[in-house]
């Protein structure tokens, strides 16, 4: 367990085994992206109140999901980063974040046009949403935060204490908003939820959840690879990579 | 030779990845003081910074008292004295002592009145520190040496505006520290006129080459 | 040369900041007379009439407030750092959790304690109902303290920066939001005549959630802030 551990923290490892894996991943997550996509906005039963406007479900409903989990994974590397010194961790937070927060701006954007033809606005102050855009603004203060530093190695300190201490209140700002929303419940249609959604709806939708989260670490691992190899520049086995596979 | 204090072994420091200096191996022991040379900017304010603990950023090993060197044991035992003084210029002398011996955690009131004579600044004990010169400045900050009963005094261009008289003092100070049992650690560009066995020792660049600790 | 217990460590803390704040009165002043002035623009750009003004009193003194602690937290380390006071706390035998808890609670003192004591002042220029004002001050008592502790780690985590202002407050005002929901409707329930004591119970399990963990996150982030 500790050698696996130890090994993980090389990038030179890292980056053969994650060449290994790249392949499939991508293959497995485009495959569950195209067959959720194709059973939610093609096979699945229209709602009988919104018609076929719910379908953006299938998007917004994974992206806001995954940035989530996006969230939860930078703020897990951070801790991990922060308590072991590991530097592939440290690779895997700062590649996560730019991720995540675009997945948060597409469930903003998402949940925007979904909006619309539900409540007849652009912009609906609804529980879940509002939650999405406060994760949003978690996720730019991280960046922002990891900008502003010109040492790299401060910065990604930096970075790991800010999204622990998000991810401690992240559960709080969710409760808090719910219950806000609660409070000041205005008179439209409710959200229809993932929970009283009917199972013939609801399971290209778990597809399409899963495929999002596969292509999310597709995604990462691309994106840690290319870090990587812009890091470990100067050192032989880059080196030798780049002159010719040996 | 006495009982050894601080140990360095092949310890250098790193910016960005590369290595500052050539690594240095040194050994301070009880009664000596020792002064870092070198060229401006070759690390040794840097240095300075990862034995007293506020860098984490090198590579080698660091000892005390023959032992790995245990930071929150560490910090009892020594005194650093950086570039900037830590006064707050709003409170006086005596309230920025106070405050410097409650960080230490202890109550050094009674001191108070002995190490400002010390330096230099009896009557002085009351004035904001804004109102008193730079040199005065440092000397308070330097009265910090006479709070407390630290081995190790690590202190970063501790001559910075001090005027020749209280170059002459600083230097008879250190004398009695090491005559004491202590030990010193400096840096400055002043040629120092101890008759102890004073330690040089020079720091060199480093050869602009690059390590990966897992290359 | 007497060793100090704990509470004395604590207590010789708190006190050098208090002095410092004393001597230099802005500290002090500043945002209080912040919190007075933008909460003078709300009534001239919504207008004057108590009716319009009232039900919204509840919510623009909440924002207000926050407002004036996030600017004021910028300060809670920052002289310590440019005067190399920060480096002797770093130093120091005594724990940086204790040093960072002493601080947050001299910043508090300083601005969130005048605050809550002010507001009422404010409030009443503001329209809102007496009644509400008992809640006002209580909410602001409780839930400034826990803008305190957020605030600094933002200001420890900002402090080696030189543009720290504007980042701090993009790192903070999310991790604000939470104590805003919570201080608010504690106000607009008592203004309503409704029961408040339960907003108030959830401001203080955030006080007691943020005093033990927030330092932590502050000792953290000032070590790396001094080492860069």
């Amino acid at each position: 367990m500790w050698s696996f551990f130890h090994k993980l923290g090389s990038p030179r490892w890292f980056y053969r085994i994650s060449g290994q894996w790249l392949p499939w991943l991508m293959v497995i997550s485009l495959a569950l992206l195209a067959w959720g996509a194709i059973w939610g906005l093609l096979f699945a039963p229209p709602d009988f109140r919104q018609g076929n406007s719910y379908r953006i479900v299938y998007i917004h409903v994974p992206t806001s999901m995954v940035a989530m989990g996006g969230y939860v994974t930078m703020a897990v590397a951070g801790a991990i980063f922060l308590i072991w010194r590991m530097k592939l961790a440290e690779v895997a937070m700062r590649c996560a974040a730019p991720i995540g927060a675009a997945l948060t701006f597409l469930a903003l954007v998402t949940g925007s046009l979904w909006g619309k033809p539900t409540w007849g606005a652009w912009w609906v102050w609804d529980a879940r949403i509002t939650s999405v855009l406060v994760l949003f603004f978690l996720y730019v203060g991280v960046i922002a935060l990891y900008e502003s530093f010109e040492n790299k190695q401060a910065a990604a300190k930096a970075c790991a204490v800010l999204s622990l201490v998000g991810l401690v209140n992240i559960p709080i700002i969710y409760w808090s908003v719910e219950w806000w929303y609660s409070l000041h419940q205005p008179a439209t249609i409710k959200f229809t939820s993932e929970s009283t959604m009917h199972s013939s709806m609801l399971r290209p939708l778990l597809i399409s959840i899963i495929g999002l989260y596969c292509f999310f670490a597709t995604v990462l691992l691309i994106h840690m690879r290319s870090e990587i190899l812009q890091r470990e520049r100067t050192t032989k086995w880059v080196r030798e990579l780049a002159t010719g596979e040996k | 030779m006495s009982q050894p204090l601080l140990e360095l072994r092949d310890v250098t420091c790193e910016r960005d990845g590369y290595p500052l200096f050539e690594p240095v191996s040194l050994t301070l022991s009880a009664g000596s003081v020792m002064q870092l040379e070198g060229p401006n900017g070759v690390g040794k304010t840097s240095l300075l910074r990862v034995l007293c603990g506020l860098s984490s950023r090198y590579q080698g090993e660091l000892r005390w008292r023959g032992q790995p060197l245990d930071r929150a044991a560490f910090a009892t035992e020594v005194i650093f004295l950086g570039h900037a003084t830590g006064l707050k210029l709003t409170l006086s002398p005596r309230e920025n002592l106070r405050w410097w011996g409650v960080l230490r955690g202890f109550d050094c009131t009674a001191e108070i009145d002995g190490a400002l004579r010390q330096v230099g600044l009896l009557g002085y004990e009351d004035v904001p520190c804004y109102q008193l010169s730079a040199g005065q400045q440092r000397r308070v900050a330097l009265a910090r040496l006479f709070t407390s009963t630290a081995p190790l005094w690590i202190l970063d261009e501790p001559f910075t505006a001090i005027d020749r008289e209280g170059v002459a003092q600083l230097e008879e100070w250190l004398l009695a520290h090491a005559e004491a049992g202590g030990a010193v650690l400096l840096t400055t560009h002043q040629p120092l006129t101890l008759p102890v066995p004073l330690q040089q020792v020079g720091l060199r660049p480093a050869q602009g080459e690059e390590y990966s600790d897992n290359a | 040369m007497r060793e100090l217990s704990l509470s004395g460590v604590l207590a010789g803390l708190v006190r050098r900041d208090l002095q410092v704040a004393i001597r230099s009165r802005a500290a002090l002043a500043n945002p209080l007379l912040f919190f007075l002035m933008v909460g003078t623009l709300f009534p001239l750009g919504i207008g004057p009439e108590a009716a319009r003004l009232g039900p919204l009193a509840p919510g623009i003194l909440w924002v207000v407030a926050l407002l004036a602690t996030l600017l004021a937290s910028e300060s809670i380390f920052r002289t310590d750092y440019d005067d190399g006071s920060l480096e002797q706390m770093l130093l120091s035998p005594v724990s940086l959790y204790l040093l960072a808890l002493a601080k947050t609670f001299a910043h508090w003192l300083i601005s969130g304690l005048p605050l809550a004591l002010m507001s009422p002042l404010l409030a009443m220029m503001l329209q809102l109902p007496a009644a509400a004002m008992p809640a006002l001050a209580l909410s602001l008592l409780l839930g400034t303290a826990v803008l305190s502790q957020i605030g600094a780690i933002g200001a420890a985590l900002t402090v080696g920066l030189r543009r720290g202002g504007l980042l701090l407050s993009l790192i903070v005002l999310p991790l604000y939001m939470p104590v805003l929901i919570f201080g608010a409707s504690a106000v607009k329930a008592a203004a309503e005549g409704l029961p408040f004591s339960g907003q108030l119970a959830v401001l203080g399990a955030m006080l007691a959630l943020a005093v033990p963990l927030a330092p932590l996150a502050v000792a953290a982030a000032l070590r790396l802030s001094v080492d860069q």
